[in-house]
Order: C-alpha cells, then structure tokens, then sequence
C-alpha cells in the first residue's frame, strides 16, 4: 500500500483528489489535513510515501510547513494561480498540479511519480526547495520554528539578532532564543536588508535593536543591542554597517 | 471660430473693446488741443481722428503678428519705435493731404511730431504690451487645461483598474470547487457556476465612478459570500447588520467586495478553527459609516495590518474619488480587525 496525506485548507479541493485517486487501489488516503499544523503531526505519525500539498494555508504555508518536517515525503504540490510557487518549484518538486486540474494532467502526475520511485530511491531534495531565493511573501515577515512538538511562529520584527552555530542558527528575540536549521546565508538573502545587516561571519543584527557601536582594539568594533548585547563587528561588516545606516 | 458661439462672442467684444479705447483717446486728443488753444475745434477733431485710426490700424497690425508669432523683447522694442516713426509719417501725410500744406497747422504739426512719435510709440507699447498678456494667458490657460484633462484620464484610468483587482486566487480556486462537485454534487456545481457568473458580471458591467445604494452592493457582496462558502463552509460564519436607513445610502461601487475579501483572507489565513467576519452599516452625521471585523492571532500578525493587507487599494479609490484619505481606518482590539469606511452622502 502506498500511504498518501492530503493537506489543503478546502474540503472541496480533498474531495477532488480522494475522488481522482479511486482509480489507482494501491493508494491509501490515511489522513486528510486542513492546515499545516495537523499536517506536520499527521507525516510523524503516518510516514506517508507521498503528500499533496496546498501551499496558501492558515497559519504556516506549504513551503514553511516542509521546513519543519526531518526528512519530507515525495510533494506534488497543488495551488491555484500562484508565480512565486510555479517559479520556486518547477524544478525541484516531483510536480505541481495547477487548481483546477484534469484527471489526465493528475494522472500524469502520478505516473511520474511512480516512475520515479521504480528507478532509483532517489528524492527531490527539499531543502534544495526551500532554499529558493523566491519566497512566498509572507515568509519575510516570519520564521517558523519546531521545539518538540510545538510549533512557533516568530515575527521578523520580533527578531534580535542570528548567531551561527554549527549547522543551526540561533534566532534571538527578547525572551527566547530558538534554533532553526538554516545557514547564515539563507537569512542574510531572505530578510529585508533595510533591517537587517550581517556585520560578521556568524551574526545578522536587527538595525532597529542597534544602539551604539563602540570601538573594541585598534581597527575593531563591536556593536550594542538594546538588549546589552555586544555583537562583535568584521571589518568588512563595520563598513557595511556604515554605509547602511549612511555614515 | 465659427464652431464656438462663445469664443466669437468674446472676440466681437474685444474688437468694440480696441475701438471704444481709440474712441477715447480721439476725444481726449481734440480736447486737448482744442482746450489748450492750439487748434480750432474741426482741425483738432481731424487730426485726432486721424491720428487714432492709424494707430488703431498700426496696432491691429501689431496684435494680428503677434497672434501667430511673439518676438522677444528686444525685437519687440525696434519693431514699436519703427512702427511709431512710420504711424507720424503717415499721419503727416494723411493730415496735410486733408489740411494744406501752408496753412498753420503744417507748422503746428511740424513743432509737434518729436511729441507725436513719443505718444504714437506709447500706444504701441501698451497695445504690445497688453496683447503679449493676453496671448500668454491664453497660452497657460491651454497649457493648464490639457493638464487638466491629462490627469482626468490618468485617474480614470487607474480608478477602473484599482476597481478590476480581481483575485485570481478566487477564481482559480473557485473553478477548483466547481470541478469537484461536477463529479459528486452537479446540482450544486450548476448553482456555483451560476453565481461565480453573476458576480463576474457585477464585476464589470459597473462604472468606476457611479455611486450605487448599499442595498445593490450588499446583493453584489451576498454573492461573493455565498462562493466563499462553498469553499470555506466549514470555517467561515458572517453576520450582516444594517440599520434601515442606510438601504438607499449610497457608495462607490464594488466597494465592499474587496473589503470583505481582505477580513475574510486576513481572518482565515491567520487563525485556525471557524471565525465570524461582522459587516455593520449605520449612519452618523449624513455618512455612511461600514465596519468590517476580523479575528487575528496578535502574536503573529504583522506590526500594522492596515498596511500590509491590501486596503491600499481602497484607500487609493476612495481618495481619488473624494480627495481625502480620512474615510478609511483600522484599529485593532485584542483579536479583533477592523475596517471602517466613512462614505460622505450627497447632498
């Protein structure tokens, strides 16, 4: 049996794919979701082998929804009208059905998939995906975090300042401090440079947070957050600095 | 000329208006001279009749060049003073053709003419000077109304596609629902199918400008709202109240819709399980005032929501219809949106 999850905010939109997926018995529908949420609770439990996925949903959309997720299922998205998605996807996701869909494009779809499956055990990288410098544009005004079972939605202008670790970032707001799996170049690209600036190799700074920058030793500096934090500046990152804040 | 009654009107004025002045200027002249003893009465009407006419005669000559070519300044200056020198000659010539050549006056007008070419260059000046104003007026009154209906155009133009921001979101993902009921429900598709067409032709038969009552606009709203819940049925409630005089209010029309859009997206993407979206009317101090309310999750939604959720368009409308930008805010309170739109009656 091959296990299929559904997650799309509209019962309509289920309905149409539980209804073209009657005719291939060797699926299963396990689980129907209508957010992002129920979706990233429904993959741990079920380890489906494919999902279709809705991208504009409450809360989280289809792409932050992936992120949260350790080792994703095989996608094919579905999505009305969407430029940002057709751009970010059309290359990396097995496929992406375009609301409203035929039997034959959907068929498509899952030959395509299953072809894929036969050859090699090979799937789409996701992170590849999301990593696409075009976002949704609700994405730069947050960031979607998993701590256990919970799932946070941090505000962008919540947001202090990012310190690289290892493999993670650390993503520092005034009362917490969480960890996101991300580079420091993703949100380097990804946030509004009007805001944000990286003044060193592993820190982004929220300009809005800065209050001073002093000088440390002869040609280095450091800057002071509201917080009292005191974010060591690179050379080049002094200047960058500099030149955003035009002084 | 002869397509605009009014313009030859006004150019028939100005004709008796140059004439009435030389009229004036030949009187003050035979007074002049006579009253000062100078000339007897019949010669100084003479010369100064005249004199009149060939300055009219000089200046029409000035304004009719004028008219289709304005010199600068300097030009200006030599072409006066030789027009004034000539206008003396001539009129030397013309008086002394009618008056003798012996008689005392020929000696009179000899002593006079360095006085005669001062005053005839004066007129001419002043002739130049006042048709230069003229033209250039008209001139920047041309310029001033081509702007003029430069920017109508340019706000017609934008008002109709402010009022054509139609969602694509909407329509793709309405098609979605019609193509999943075909197969279970056709009845309901049919019914679908049938009022995604009557909004769609609310949505374009309606002029940008035109005012329609709140009673029509709520039909056109009542519309979208149906669509909205077959596909969000199981999550989305509105509640619609208005007070009985507000029905033959009017407003903008398609006003409402986005409105409504916008608290029905901000209410169903930011929060989880059902919400109610709340349409009040009332009226306050002849306007109409409509408030639209939307739960939201203050934890995650943005700094100003106003901005950020496509009211800019409304706005927009509202302030190139009315020229103001007071009729449109937003508050929020705890987990609630809302919209108010003050929409000014006419009188």
């Amino acid at each position: 049996m091959i296990k299929v999850i559904l997650i799309d905010d509209e019962p309509l939109a289920q309905s149409i794919v539980t209804e073209y997926l009657q005719g291939y018995p060797q699926f299963e529908i396990v689980q129907c979701c209508n957010d992002g949420f129920a979706g990233v609770k429904a993959i741990a439990q079920h380890k489906p082998d494919l999902i279709f996925l809705d991208i504009q949903m409450p809360k989280i959309n289809g792409f932050e929804m992936l992120e949260l997720i350790e080792q994703p299922p095989s996608v094919i998205f579905t999505t009305a009208f969407d430029e940002y998605a057709i751009k970010a996807f059309e290359s990396h996701a097995i496929d992406y059905l375009l609301k409203p869909f035929s039997k034959e494009r959907f068929d498509k779809a899952i030959q395509k998939w299953l072809q894929m499956r036969n050859q090699v055990q090979v799937k789409p990288t996701h992170t590849a995906l999301i990593n696409e410098e075009i976002r949704q544009p609700e994405e730069r005004n947050r960031i979607v975090i998993k701590e256990g079972s919970n799932i946070k939605i941090i505000p962008v202008h919540d947001i202090q300042y990012i310190e690289a670790y290892d493999d993670y970032v650390k993503i520092f707001t005034q009362k917490e401090m969480f960890l996101k799996k991300k580079t420091m170049s993703f949100y380097e690209q990804t946030l509004n440079p009007a805001q944000f600036v990286r003044v060193h190799r592993s820190y982004i700074i929220a300009l809005q947070q800065l209050t001073k920058i002093e000088p440390l030793e002869k040609d280095t500096h450091i800057a002071l957050l509201k917080s009292g934090a005191k974010i060591p500046l690179s050379k080049s990152g002094y200047l960058k600095l500099k030149s955003v804040l035009g002084i | 000329m002869l397509t605009s009654g009014v313009r030859n009107f006004s150019v028939r004025y100005l004709v008796l208006i140059y004439l009435g002045w030389w009229l004036i200027w030949m009187i003050l002249q035979t007074l002049v001279l006579y009253n000062a003893e100078l000339l007897p009465l019949d010669v100084a009407i003479k010369d100064a009749a005249i004199t009149s006419v060939i300055l009219a005669l000089a200046g029409y000559i000035m304004i009719m060049s004028m008219r289709y070519y304005r010199p600068r300044q300097l030009s200006q200056l030599t072409w006066s003073i030789a027009l004034a020198i000539g206008c003396v000659f001539l009129i030397r010539w013309t008086a002394i053709l009618l008056l003798g050549e012996e008689s005392d006056y020929a000696i009179f007008f000899e002593k006079s003419m360095v006085l005669r070419g001062l005053f005839s260059w004066l007129m001419i000046s002043i002739v130049t000077v006042i048709t230069w104003v003229y033209f250039y007026l008209q001139e920047q009154q041309e310029i001033e109304n081509r702007k003029v209906n430069t920017e109508k155009l340019a706000r017609e133009a934008e008002l109709s596609s402010l009022r054509q921001q139609l969602q694509p979101h909407f329509l793709f993902n309405s098609l979605n629902s019609i193509s999943a009921l075909v197969g279970t429900k056709p009845e309901e598709a049919r019914k679908m199918i049938q009022q995604l067409s009557d909004f769609l032709r609310g949505t374009i038969k309606k002029d940008d400008q035109q005012l329609v009552s709140l009673e029509e606009e709520l039909k056109h709203l009542h519309l979208y709202l149906e669509i909205e819940k077959v596909r969000f049925g199981h999550r989305l409630r509105t509640e619609i109240e208005q007070q009985d005089e507000t029905k033959k209010m009017v407003l903008p029309s398609l006003l409402l819709q986005p409105l409504v859009e916008n608290a029905i997206k901000f209410g169903l993407y930011d929060t989880i399980g059902e919400i109610t979206i709340r349409l009040q009317a009332t009226v306050l101090d002849n306007y109409l005032h409509v408030r639209v309310q939307n739960p939201f999750d203050p934890e995650t939604a943005q700094p100003k929501p106003g901005t950020g959720f496509g009211l800019n368009s409304i706005q927009r409308r509202l302030y190139l219809l009315y020229g103001r930008n007071d009729l449109i805010s937003t508050h929020q309170n705890v987990n609630i949106f809302t919209t108010e739109l003050k929409i000014p009656q006419p009188a």
